[in-house]
């Protein structure tokens, strides 16, 4: 396997996706990443040089809203799904303060 | 976790505001009527539209053919994740009242559909098949889903899938699995897994999938249904969970070509509330289903025919080219070699997306939120997300957290990007001298259940043929071309350039005719089924014989015509 | 001897853009609602919802842009920055990082040290975060999203501030061209326009720059300068005492003069920009350009030379006039009504700023209308009312906008131009007080201001103060 991926990377990773792995799940990530690592490694066989980066298929610009208040209050319904609610807020554990 | 709602007697409900002036044939139609639903089954959407607009039957009677096919089979089949009941059967008597009234008159008015479960449907459970949406009841239903409701089409539930439509077999859903109707030791593919089963299994009359990487035509393949990928931006993403944002597009899961039409027809739109939406003018879909490929060039890529297709897909995928080539079409090998870059290019791209699209499940807004007194935010954070998504979502959310990191953007996502205008270019070059591209959907027919999961690269192999489309942007339809030794589905593909579809339909309805008219195998029989159906010929008791008079008495209302 | 250091300060600028409705999605942008109820699926990043760019939002960058002498970006993008932070409802902001709309421009400013350019190196559109409210009682934190999407402009200068006074200045400078744009109103105070100060230290002469840290949401230009102080301290006593200056985000506590690190070890910083696969890209075409062109304002520097030329105003009054746009707009509107550019100016200048002090208030909260103002000093010039009544009637006219002619008017404060029912008071005013009356003739001037002062009051401020001159200096003489 040419990617190998390690403790620190797996660790990081998780960080930004916010995600805990126990032991067995790190191991697991290690190996399947570098698998498909090493499989998405096959795009250096193309010669990329001068291509363009493609994010959108369709040369579609300029899509745009008038600047026109079309949404009144639905602070009710939006809060409704929330795990927990207080004063029209949705609550979350302390923020870093 | 299925949400059957519990009322069963409704069947009775919906005709009150019949006549009863034809009580008096209720014994002979009692017998007919028996027939009659499962008839009623195996009618296309267009059949059945037809069949309530001309009183033959009625929107709630074919709505109630539909939940009692689902009592009997969704136990072994598990198509749907939540089902409505009582609002669907509310729904089917409000569109009966518009169509009698005139008000609804289009193809769909009246049929029951089924919705794949990230399509959010306002007031109704959408999961995505994780846990992490165990609970959300969206505020706002899906562009498509209210152009369905606006032509009469009646919702019956949704369907179950990989986990936010990362999966191929329908196996990654929180809530079970589903299994194949063709045999039920198999997997239906996926990630519209339910949405394709239902359809086969006569648990709707047709329904909504998405398709980012070949989710719904996948499926259909496995399934002997036809399934449709638009051309991106053909049918507005507003209300579609996103998985792959730039690959994502909403299509229909259909009995028959000519249903895949007027669906795609019905949802096709201009959304100004989804940027990526593109304004067609051409979306009468319907005036494309002529009989006729003279003079069609069809393109058939060497390297989708090459080691990995299993060789009876292979015949039947090339026989089935041979029939449109016997109608008047010309086919002609080429190479497309760069499709085996697809798939890590698919990958990185996809994973990447939706590493970001999946960030907003955070146990705050909605959805499932992690248990614990005095944790802390980020604590939350990742015991709710690591709780609420399953193994493969997990795996792409790293995998696309990894290549957008810092140092390894350019290597891997910009690459990809590359990558994917080199194969868009690769198809615009093939889309100057050919109409289509014919393949196979997939390298199989269905695998077994439990086989793919445990080896995810194996499994992202599978979607070879599919891929490539969805980074192209092109569209593509899969429609059965028989079946293997074991009497499992073989899926046809027919892939056009960029605003193409009405061509595959024209290509695909002539093929579907063509076996239609030569074959007595059980796609040619709905128009059969049509004739018995309205002279009461080949009768038999089915197993609710035990119906009151009552019941039978109000149901002949249903034999105006007769 | 000690070593000399330099600051080296860059800033980041936000200005809240004074649209409608927010960047993506149809919510109203107005302040004051109760939480979240100026949200819908989109600025609360709801599954399946999809933002669409407020054309607005594009028209008010580049129009910043060109004020600021920047390039415009003829083809821009959108990209996600991704963090999470319960403030930010998707847990990705949508930004610009690849292609930013406005790129390489400056501003010229103006210190006691003299004129000096400040590079922009970039402005590019983005969403607000919506507020946390903590909770402390129950130790938590609460969200509402009403400030989420509403539309933002971030203005990352050039490193080429090199203290506080260049940073008030730069700060001073945009906050006037925005504002003769219209395109926000830029309060400190309110949020609506947020520095971000990045500082770093040198030695005096070096070329390359040491390492830099950032301070956040700095909401006075009084904070801004004490924050400027005290981290160049901080910067020069670690480093003179051999550390290290680490690079990170700090808060800044004013009023202990102290700042902290804000990020906890799981802000990994890396933030995966990408573009936007749900947005599409902009593209300025000359049309567009050449439309936000024909709408930019007339701005200080022009507006100063038409003043002195049109108006013939002291260099002094055009200062003042022309440093806020409101008071600028009040006098053009009410100068051509009455045509006295001078009465309105020292209208202005005068009472209507000792007001705004007094009550601490922004000259853009102004209610009165040029309308009423150049009635007010038509009454005076027709001495119809005199000087303290005026300024009696302003300060009615200040708080509520009144129509100054009807107002004196219904209380009868024109002034009396009866001359023969004045004299008479003067007389009674003269036998009252003989004392003043031989004081003035014993030649002490004085007295008669006492004089005029008793017969205005006994007039009740109604007599014109000139004529009640005349008539007393008569009787005297």
């Amino acid at each position: 396997m040419a990617n190998v991926i390690s403790d620190e990377t797996i660790e990081y990773v998780s960080i930004l996706a916010k995600l805990d792995l126990d032991e067995e799940q790190k191991e697991a990530a290690k190996r399947d990443m570098g698998r498909m690592l090493d499989y998405i490694d096959q795009l250096n066989e193309l010669d990329t040089e001068g291509v363009e980066p493609m994010s959108h298929v369709f040369p579609v610009q300029n899509v745009f809203r008038e600047d026109v208040v079309t949404n009144g209050d639905d602070s009710e319904r939006l809060l409704s799904n929330a795990p927990e609610e207080q004063d029209n807020m949705f609550v979350v554990p302390r923020t870093f303060e | 976790m299925q949400r059957v709602a519990e009322n069963n007697n409704c069947f009775a409900q919906q005709f009150i505001y019949f006549p009863l002036c034809f009580a008096k044939f209720h014994r002979e139609w009692i017998v007919i009527m028996e027939s009659r639903k499962s008839k009623l089954l195996d009618m296309t959407a267009i059949e059945l539209s037809c069949a309530i607009r001309e009183g033959r039957t009625t929107a709630p009677e074919a709505l109630s053919a539909v939940f009692e096919r689902i009592e009997e089979k969704e136990e072994a089949y598990h198509c749907y994740i939540t089902i409505e009941k009582e609002k669907a059967m509310r729904s089917a008597v409000e569109v009966q009242a518009k169509i009698e009234a005139g008000e609804l008159t289009g193809p769909l008015a009246g049929v029951p559909v089924a919705i794949k479960d990230n399509l959010c449907t306002e007031g109704t459970l959408t999961t995505c098949g994780s846990r992490i949406l165990g609970n959300f009841v969206p505020t706002f239903s899906t562009e498509a889903v209210e152009l369905l409701k606006k032509a009469g089409a009646v919702i019956i539930g949704k369907t179950n899938m990989d986990e936010f439509a990362m999966g191929s077999t329908t196996e990654t859903s929180y809530f079970g699995v589903t299994r194949n109707p063709a045999d039920i030791t198999r997997v239906p593919g996926g990630s519209s897994g339910g949405s394709a089963a239902a359809v086969a299994a006569g648990e709707c009359f047709f329904a909504l999938g998405s398709d980012t990487g070949g989710s719904i035509r996948q499926p259909a393949g496995y399934c002997g249904v036809v399934g449709m990928k638009p051309t991106y931006g053909t049918v507005s993403r507003y209300g579609l969970v996103a998985y792959g944002s730039s690959l994502d597009q909403i299509g229909p899961l259909t009995r028959d070509v000519e249903d895949c039409a007027a669906v795609l027809s019905a949802i096709a739109s201009h959304d100004e509330k989804d940027s990526t939406s593109m304004k067609r003018e051409d979306t009468d879909f319907m005036s494309a289903l002529v009989k006729d490929v003279r003079g069609m060039k069809i393109g058939i890529p060497r390297d989708y025919f090459s080691e990995g297709l299993d060789g009876q897909v292979k015949d039947a995928v090339l026989s089935a080219a041979e029939v449109l080539e016997a109608e008047g079409a010309i086919l002609e090998e080429f190479d497309l070699s760069l499709v085996d870059y697809a798939i890590p290019a698919y990958y990185t791209i996809a994973a990447a997306e939706a590493s970001s699209n999946l960030e907003r499940f955070d146990g705050i807004k909605y959805g499932y939120r992690a248990a614990g007194e005095g944790m802390g935010l980020h604590e939350m954070y990742k015991k709710t997300r690591s709780e609420g998504f399953g193994e493969e979502v997990k795996r792409r959310i790293m995998l696309g957290s990894f290549v957008l990191s810092s140092g390894y953007y350019d290597a891997y996502y910009l690459k990809a990007l590359k990558v994917k205008a080199m194969i868009k270019q690769a198809f615009d070059q093939a889309f100057s001298r050919y109409d289509m591209i014919l393949g196979p959907v997939s390298p199989t027919t269905a695998p077994k259940l439990g086989e793919s999961l445990s080896d995810p690269l194996k499994m992202y192999l599978g979607d070879i043929y599919t891929i490539s489309v969805n980074l192209a942007g092109l569209p593509a339809i899969s429609l059965p071309c028989g079946r293997d030794g074991q009497g499992l589905p073989i899926g046809l593909q027919l892939i056009g350039d960029c605003f193409s579809e009405k061509k595959l339909l024209q290509a695909a309805y002539t093929y579907e005719q063509t076996m239609k008219n030569t074959e007595t195998n059980d796609m040619g029989k709905s128009i059969l089924n049509r004739a018995e159906a309205k002279d009461g010929k080949n009768s038999q008791t089915g197993k609710n014989g035990n119906m009151t008079d009552d019941k039978a008495g109000i149901v002949t209302s249903a034999g105006k015509e007769a | 001897m000690a070593k000399q250091y330099e600051t080296v300060i860059g800033l980041e600028v936000h200005v809240e853009l004074a649209t409608k409705t927010k960047i993506f999605c149809g919510c109203s942008t107005a302040f004051g609602g109760a939480p979240n109820t100026h949200t819908c699926p989109v600025c609360t990043g709801m599954p399946g919802s999809l933002p669409v760019l407020n054309k607005k939002v594009l028209e008010y960058a580049v129009a910043v842009g060109l004020a600021t002498n920047c390039d415009i970006t003829r083809y821009c993008k959108f990209d996600r920055k991704n963090y999470f932070y319960p403030d930010n409802p998707q847990n990705y902001q949508i930004s610009q990082l690849y292609l930013p709309i406005c790129r390489n421009g400056w501003v010229e400013i103006e210190t006691k040290d003299g004129k000096k350019k400040v590079g922009i190196h970039e402005i590019h559109m983005e969403e607000d975060a919506g507020k946390l409210v903590h909770d402390d009682w129950a130790d938590r934190t609460l969200v509402d999203y009403n400030r989420s999407g509403v539309p933002l402009i971030e203005i990352v200068s050039e490193p080429d501030m090199r203290s506080a006074e260049e940073v008030i200045a730069y700060l001073e400078k945009l906050r006037m061209l925005i504002q003769y744009l219209g395109v926000s109103d830029c309060k400190l105070q309110e949020g609506s326009m947020r520095a971000d100060v990045n500082l770093s230290v040198r030695e005096a002469g070096a070329s390359g720059y040491g390492t830099r840290t950032e301070m956040k949401n700095l909401n006075s230009f009084r904070t801004i300068s004490h924050a400027v102080a005290c981290e160049r301290e901080r910067q020069i006593d670690l480093i003179e005492s051999g550390k290290k200056v680490v690079q990170e985000t700090r808060r800044f506590d004013d009023n202990k003069g102290e700042s902290y690190p804000m990020r906890s070890k799981e802000d990994a910083q890396d933030y995966r920009y990408f573009p936007d696969p749900d947005l599409t890209p902009v593209q300025v075409d000359d049309s567009l350009l050449q439309e936000i062109k024909d709408r930019q304002p007339e701005f200080r520097e022009e507006k100063m030379a038409r003043y002195a030329e049109e108006f013939a105003l002291p260099a002094y009054d055009i200062e003042i006039l022309t440093g806020e746009k409101a008071l600028a707009d009040l006098f053009e509107a009410a100068t051509a009504i009455c045509g006295k550019p001078k009465q309105v100016s020292n209208w202005l200048m005068g009472e209507t700023l000792r007001l705004c002090r007094e009550k601490n208030m922004d000259t853009s909260d102004l209610r009165f209308s040029p309308e009423n103002l150049a009635k007010l000093i038509g009454l005076t010039e027709q001495k119809a009312i005199n000087g303290s009544v005026a300024k009696e009637v302003f300060e009615v006219m200040f708080e509520e906008n009144i129509d100054p002619v009807s107002y004196v008017e219904e209380k009868g404060l024109k002034t009396v131009g009866d001359e023969r029912l004045l004299r008479k008071v003067v007389e009674e005013v003269l036998a009252a007080n003989p004392q003043s009356v031989s004081d003035y003739k014993g030649g002490k001037q004085k007295a008669l201001g006492f004089l005029v002062g008793q017969t205005m009051k006994a007039m009740k401020g109604k007599a014109d103060p000139a004529m009640v001159n005349r008539l007393l200096k008569e009787a005297l003489d």
